[in-house]
Formats: structure tokens, sequence, C-alpha cells
């Protein structure tokens, strides 16, 4: 449990490697009225440990960007680079384990053998496989629900499957596309704790796609926000609140300060505008 | 004349008792009005067609016939232009458990032609034979299909032509070119049957292969995942209840492939070659009893399939 120690002490932030960087991004899609510039000339480095969202109003190419680095879309200029890899490259190799809006279980599948959907795939063997299903159920906290099916659980307990399945096979980045977004402000706080208790455990890398500008400062180590028409980033905010980060920080003068700067980026690149 | 009664049990079984005879009455009465309407108009429509077949011959012989006994021979004419329910019921009693099912000619058992559960069967097992060959080939074609542009451009619009050609013209060249290939028998039919399930088939599994949504298909993305472990770990999956709704439909599609095929082909078994010597000797109660008989079949496949499917759905984790 060293992680947890580490993540707890650890405030001043230590040069870590850059894990996944985008140099000039361009993204246009063609569609019958014209152009759409979903991201324009985009520049960023995510270190490693990071805990970074993405956050703006719709169509400001947020989603885009996170799917870019995980190969579902293909830009039309610039590059990124995925631990020193394309990124189909780093898909090739289990680099992130993605989260959708929605928990996308499979109806006809177990939990339990939601979780070994990719593992199957992978080609992890039967007791491998046991092993960490086991293992990702406990660090969300659904131990004892493995067999039952999806439509037994609600809708943060699906969410939380969800991501025990892109836990499964141990990828150094998680990439979240508005996890909670469909969830009460309720349930969403209480997995928004869970989730920073899982990121400090587990050291990994976290891309986080937002429209919640407390939810956004809540989590990240670091706070890209985002502007539509042409989707560019207009601020990256470095958070220095303490890694361990109790519910009631959202109270503090710094937490609201944070909050602030989002709201004023926000507003900067009209993004209120209509 | 005192008897004890426990009071509760009083109070709570005639209760239960009503509940559950409400809830019967509330499901079969409706059942059986509808029912007993169609039986109804079936016999005024037999009173009505075969009255002038009645009024014609007493005139012929000179005899004045009361309502009554007008009414009552409509009820049992040997030739009637429509036969009552009884008769029908009463042909089809008669030759299903009034005739043996096997009979001693020529001293070998051999199947009775008198029998028509012997003609069901002569066109059940094409039908079953050529709705496995139709549903799986309509499955194969659906999966290129979704897998392969090409297929996608080009297989379809030849399934829907297909399928307007009119098998009554098709069906005789069929069989004859088979014939002259030495292919006789249960084949020739059961092609003909196939060719008509394999439709609905493909048509309801390209939907249902394709019924997944962008995120799920974005997800086997995210695990380099192969086009075969697409379809096998999700496409098929999902495609389920379609399957089981296009193989309904495929199954009495099958059934009336052949018996269309018996029809022009002067089958001398099956239920088509009934309704086929039933029109040619104008045995209309024969015609009916055999299209009781197709339809009494295609409800026991069609049942059969919604059992296979409850069954599947529950192991899949999706029945209720």
């Amino acid at each position: 449990m060293s992680a947890e120690l580490a993540g707890a002490v650890d405030t001043t932030p230590i040069a870590q490697p850059v894990v996944i960087s985008a140099e000039n991004l361009n993204l246009t899609f063609q569609t019958n009225d014209g152009p759409v510039h979903a991201l324009k000339d985009v520049n960023l480095e995510i270190n490693k440990g990071d805990f970074v969202s993405f956050i703006g109003p719709s169509g400001c190419g947020k989603t885009t960007f996170l799917r870019v680095i995980a190969a579902l879309e293909q830009p039309t200029g610039g590059s990124v680079s995925v631990n020193g890899m394309t990124p189909d490259e780093a898909r090739k190799a289990r680099a992130y384990g993605y989260v959708f809006q929605a928990a996308g279980l499979y109806p006809w599948r177990t939990i339990e053998k939601n979780i070994k959907l990719p593992l199957e795939i992978m080609g992890f063997s039967a007791a491998e496989q046991e092993k960490r299903v086991k293992n990702v159920l406990q660090l969300v906290d659904l131990e004892g629900f493995g067999k039952k099916y999806p439509w037994q659980l609600s809708g943060g307990m699906q969410q939380r499957a969800s991501i025990a399945r892109a836990l499964a096979f141990d990828a150094d980045i998680l990439l979240m596309d508005e996890p909670f977004g469909a969830l009460d402000e309720i349930v969403r706080d209480r997995l928004n704790e869970e989730l920073l208790k899982l990121w400090a455990r587990t050291e990994k890398t976290i891309g986080f796609v937002t429209h919640s500008i407390p939810e956004a400062v809540y989590l990240s180590t670091k706070i890209v926000v985002m502007s539509p028409r042409p989707g560019r980033i207009t601020d990256v905010i470095e958070s220095d609140l303490p890694r361990e980060r109790p519910l009631d920080i959202r109270d503090t003068p710094e937490f609201l300060a944070l909050a602030h700067r989002v709201r004023d980026g926000l507003r900067e690149g009209h993004a209120y505008d209509e | 004349m005192t008897t004890t009664v426990d009071p509760t049990e009083n109070a709570a079984v005639p209760c239960a008792f009503c509940v559950a005879m409400r809830r019967v009455a509330g499901a079969v009465l409706p059942a059986l009005t509808v029912v007993g309407v169609i039986v109804l108009i079936w016999y005024a429509g037999a009173y009505l067609m075969n009255r002038s077949i009645t009024l014609d011959t007493a005139e012929r012989r000179d005899v004045e016939l009361t309502a009554g006994e007008v009414f009552a021979d409509t009820m049992a004419q040997e030739r009637p232009r429509l036969p009552a329910p009884h008769q029908v019921i009463a042909e089809l009693w008669n030759t299903t458990a009034g005739e043996e099912m096997f009979r001693i000619r020529r001293g070998e058992l051999r199947p009775n032609p008198r029998s028509l559960f012997f003609h069901a069967y002569q066109t059940l097992a094409p039908t079953i034979l050529g709705f496995i060959i139709g549903s799986l080939a309509g499955l194969l074609l659906a999966i290129g299909i979704v897998h392969n542009r090409a297929m996608d451009l080009s297989v379809m619009p030849w399934a829907i032509a297909s399928q307007t050609i009119p098998i009554l013209a098709v069906a005789p060249i069929v069989i004859v070119v088979l014939n002259a290939v030495g292919l006789t028998g249960v084949v020739p039919k059961s092609l003909i049957s196939a060719y008509l399930s394999f439709f609905p088939v493909v048509v309801g599994m390209v939907k249902g292969l394709r019924s997944p949504s962008a995120m799920d298909l974005d997800l086997l993305r995210t695990y380099s995942a192969s086009a075969s472990e697409t379809l096998f770990k999700l496409r098929l999956p999902s495609s389920v209840p379609f399957l089981f709704a296009s193989l309904k439909v495929g199954i009495a599609a099958a059934l009336v492939g052949t018996i269309v095929a018996e029809l022009p082909t002067g089958a001398r078994f099956g239920l088509g070659a009934r309704l086929l010597t039933g029109s040619y000797y104008g045995q209309t109660i024969q015609i009916w009893s055999a299209l009781f008989m197709a339809a009494i079949c295609a409800a026991a496949l069609v049942a059969l399939l919604g059992l296979a499917e409850r069954i599947t759905l529950r192991r899949m984790g999706l029945g209720a």
C-alpha cells in the first residue's frame, strides 16, 4: 500500500514522464453543411499519474480529443503520441481502458462475464481472468455482485462495473467520457470520491471529460478548458489542491478560486455565447 | 346440520378462488367469444352458400322442404360449397384418429395414404429440412451482407427480386430440373421451401446484426477485437430476438413453400396433394380439413420456436 502513502504525502509535483502529448492537432469533419473544425491546433502534454479533466460546452471537441487519443478518430493534421507510440499502436499495446457515457454492459452477460469480455479478447487464461475479475470488483466496491445481470444493478453500480471492465486488463491510462453524466448528483458525488481513491491506489493516468465545473475541479490535477467553433484549448489550469480530497474541500476558498478561474476560462472562450 | 368451518379458511379460500376465476374469465372469455362469433358467421355462411344446391335438388326431385329441412340439408351435404365446421371437424377426426397411420399391404407394413397424419408428415419433413437450409443460408447471407460492402450492395436486390417471382411458376421448373439430375422426393420440395424461408431470415438478421450501438462497437474497437470476435461476442448475441422473430416468419413461409411445391407437380402425398385431389373431385370437406391440418402444423411449428425463444432468452439472462 505504498502507493496510497505516496499519494497522500506527495504534494509537490515531481517531474513525471509525459505519457500523452498532442502537437498542433487538427481534426476536421466533412459534413453536408461544410467542414466542421472539431479540433484546431491543440497542443497538450499529460504526465504520468495526472488526473486531467477536459471541460467545455458541447461541440468544443473534448470528447473528440479523447477519441483521438483512443484511436477511435483519426486526426487530419498534427500528431498525438501515447506512451511514445501512435494511438493505434498504443491501443494494440493495451495502453488504455475506455469508459463511455453509458455503462454499455452486455445485458446477456453477468457483471463478471462483462468484466471478462476484454480479458477473453486479449487472451488471458481462465485462472487469470477469475483473479482479475475478483480484484477489480473489489476495487470498485462491487464484491458479491459478479453473478448478477446488469439490469439487477442501479445506474451507479452499472457505471462502476464498466469502470471495473476498463481496469481489468491493467492499462496505465484510463480515458473516461462523461462517465457520470447520466447519474444524479448524490450518486455522482460518491462515485467521484471513490474514483479519487481508486486513482490514488492504482496510480493511473486519467483523462476525464465532463461539463460540470465542480466535478472537474474536485477531481483534477490539471483542468483543460475548451471552447467550440473551432474546438480548441483556451486555458490549462494546474490545480494546487492536495491529492487527498475529502468532499468538503469544495467549500474551501482554494477550491472556489479554481472553480472561478474555470468559469472565467469558459466565458473567455465565448462558450456561453448562445 | 352444523359444520365447523375454519373462519380464516372460509374467508381466504373462496376469495383466492374468486380471484383465480376472475383472471381465467378475463383471459378466456374474450377469446371464446371471438371463436364463437367466427363459428356463428361460418355456419351462417355455410347455410347461405349451400342453400341454392339444396333448393335445386329439391326442385328436381319435386319435393317441398320446410325451412328446418333446408337448414338441416345445408349442414350435411356431401359436396357443399362451404362445409359446416362440424363437417370439417368430423373429417379431420375420421382421417386422423379414425385411420391407422400404417397398414399392411402386400405383406409389408406401409404408411396409410388415408391417414391425414401421413400427409402431414409428407409435408412437414420437407418443410423442416427446407427451413433449416433456408435459415442457415439466410444467416450466412446476412453475415456476409453486414461484413462486406460489395455483398451489401449486390445480394440484397437479388434477394428481394427472388421473392417477387411467383413460386407457383418456378416450382415445376425446379422439380423438373432436379428430377433430371436424379433428385426426387424430399429434396426438391425442401429446396422450394428453403427458397421462401431464407428471405425473412436475411432481412431480420441484417437488422439484428446491425443492432449494436456505435458505442457497443467502439468498446470492442478499444480492445482491438477482430471482426469475428465482434460477430460472436456482440453482433450474434444482440441479434437473438431478431433471429427468432424472423425464424417464426420463415417457418410459416417454409410450410407454404412445401404445399405450393406439391401443387403443380402432381405430388400424390402431402397436404398440397390433398388440396389438389380435393379440388379435382369437388371434395370441399377434404380441402378444408387439409387446410386446417396445415394451419395446425404451422401453429405448432411457430409455438415450438416460441418455446425455443423463451428458453434461449432465459438462458441469456434476458427473459423477464
